[in-house]
């Protein structure tokens, strides 16, 4: 990381020279592990707290344990398209190609968890509710919330050119955004038969404090997964985009 | 102005735009986002007469009745403000009981809402067993000394 590779802007802002490819390679792969490792501890301590530690419910017995992942995979699955939104619209506005690159290694991770989320939630309703899926806002919002993610996958390896596919997906990414407010506030808008928030900014929240720390351990260690799974992911991507650089070949040649 | 300005306020007045026109779209089809219908609803007259819809609310403490078939059920469900009675022959959610959330999709016979199928709906309040009977006493011994109610 010398600073033959830094730029003019780059100086006054000295974080700015990890926008470069070249520069981030070395460094994501330094913070993988760190990632990966605070993934799998706390995943163990959030499974450990919810099946062990964690009360029954008074009302739903034992079927509620599925919001342990359920609620933690839907808040990804929001946050994720967030982020990947910020990072298309950085990418688009300062034409930082880094930036694109995050923005399409985010959204298999956030269409994983949007799958998750809408998966557990149907083995949650069975036995709750008496149905699998219903077609309220909450969940008809959330599965357009995959569609959204899938469309983004698919615009992008449809367009072979590079800057062509990040701006077409960008573009998709930044109009799916509104989409994320809705399914947030679907159950205080409107009639759902999907119950309402647990767990908010304003109110205190409703439940259990170990059943909250159970779902907020289990929340952040999907987070340090998302982290280390993206980076890997950008990590091949920048490989492969910057294949004909001779950083890139001198790389693979001394890695293989 | 660079042509980065150019794009920064192209993509803030494109969301703008887009949050609007949603804004705008949502309160046109408010009423077709409404998963279902409440009591009060019914009763000022907002249904649809011919075709079945999704009655919501409460089952209304001590009107759960079972016929001797043991699969037909009488439940009242209400809002606080008005009550349809419900009948419905079938099997019932496990976390259906009285007090609790309702959803029964069926239609009006008169003032009967025959339903053809019911499902929970739950609220998102998660407590163990025991603090849930401290709360159910706590609330009780309450009443007993002011009799009233909420």
């Amino acid at each position: 990381m010398s600073a033959e590779y830094a730029t003019s802007a780059e100086k006054s802002l000295p974080w700015l020279k990890f926008a470069n490819p070249r520069n981030f390679y070395p460094l994501a792969g330094k913070m993988i592990p760190w990632f990966t490792a605070l993934a799998i501890i706390f995943t163990l301590i959030g499974l450990y707290i919810s099946f062990f530690v964690a009360p029954t419910d008074y009302k739903q017995g034992e079927s509620y344990r599925i919001m342990f992942i359920h609620v933690p995979a839907a808040w990804m699955s929001m946050f994720i398209y967030i982020v990947m939104a910020c990072y298309a619209a950085i990418g688009l506005i300062w034409n930082i190609k880094l930036s694109d690159m995050m923005a399409g290694a985010l959204a298999p991770t956030g269409a994983i968890f949007t799958f998750l989320a809408l998966w557990t939630g149907a083995f949650w309703g069975r036995p709750t509710w008496g149905a699998y899926w219903v077609w309220d806002a909450r969940l008809t919002s959330e599965l357009i919330l995959l569609f959204l993610y899938l469309g983004f996958i698919s615009l992008r390896a449809a367009i072979d050119d590079p800057r062509r596919a990040a701006r077409a997906s960008g573009l998709l990414a930044l109009v799916g955004v509104i989409n994320v407010p809705i399914i947030y506030y679907s159950v205080k808008w409107w009639n759902t038969l999907h119950q309402g928030a647990s767990v908010s900014v304003t109110e205190s929240p409703k439940m259990a404090s170990i059943m909250l720390t159970a779902m907020a351990v289990m929340a952040f260690a999907f987070w340090m997964y998302t982290i280390a799974v993206v980076l890997a992911r950008v990590r091949t991507d920048i490989l492969e985009r910057e294949r004909e650089a001779v950083w890139v070949v001198e790389e693979v040649s001394r890695t293989a | 102005m660079k042509a980065r300005q150019k794009r920064m306020i192209f993509i803030a007045v494109g969301l703008a735009g887009l949050a609007i026109a949603a804004t705008f779209v949502m309160k046109a089809f408010n009423s077709n986002m409404m998963y279902f219908i409440s009591p009060s609803q019914i009763k000022v007259g907002e249904v649809p007469r011919d075709r079945n819809f999704r009655l919501g609310g409460l089952v209304l403490e001590g009107s759960l009745k079972r016929e001797d078939d043991g699969l037909t059920v009488h439940f009242v469900v209400t809002d606080g403000a008005q009550e349809i009675p419900v009948i419905y022959t079938g099997i019932l959610p496990d976390l259906f009981t009285e007090g609790q959330g309702v959803v029964a999709v069926g239609r009006l016979d008169a003032e009967v809402f025959l339903a053809e199928e019911v499902l929970a709906k739950h609220d998102e309040t998660y407590m163990p067993p025991e603090v849930a009977d401290a709360l159910e006493k706590a609330k009780q011994g309450g009443e007993a000394s002011a009799p009233v109610k909420n």
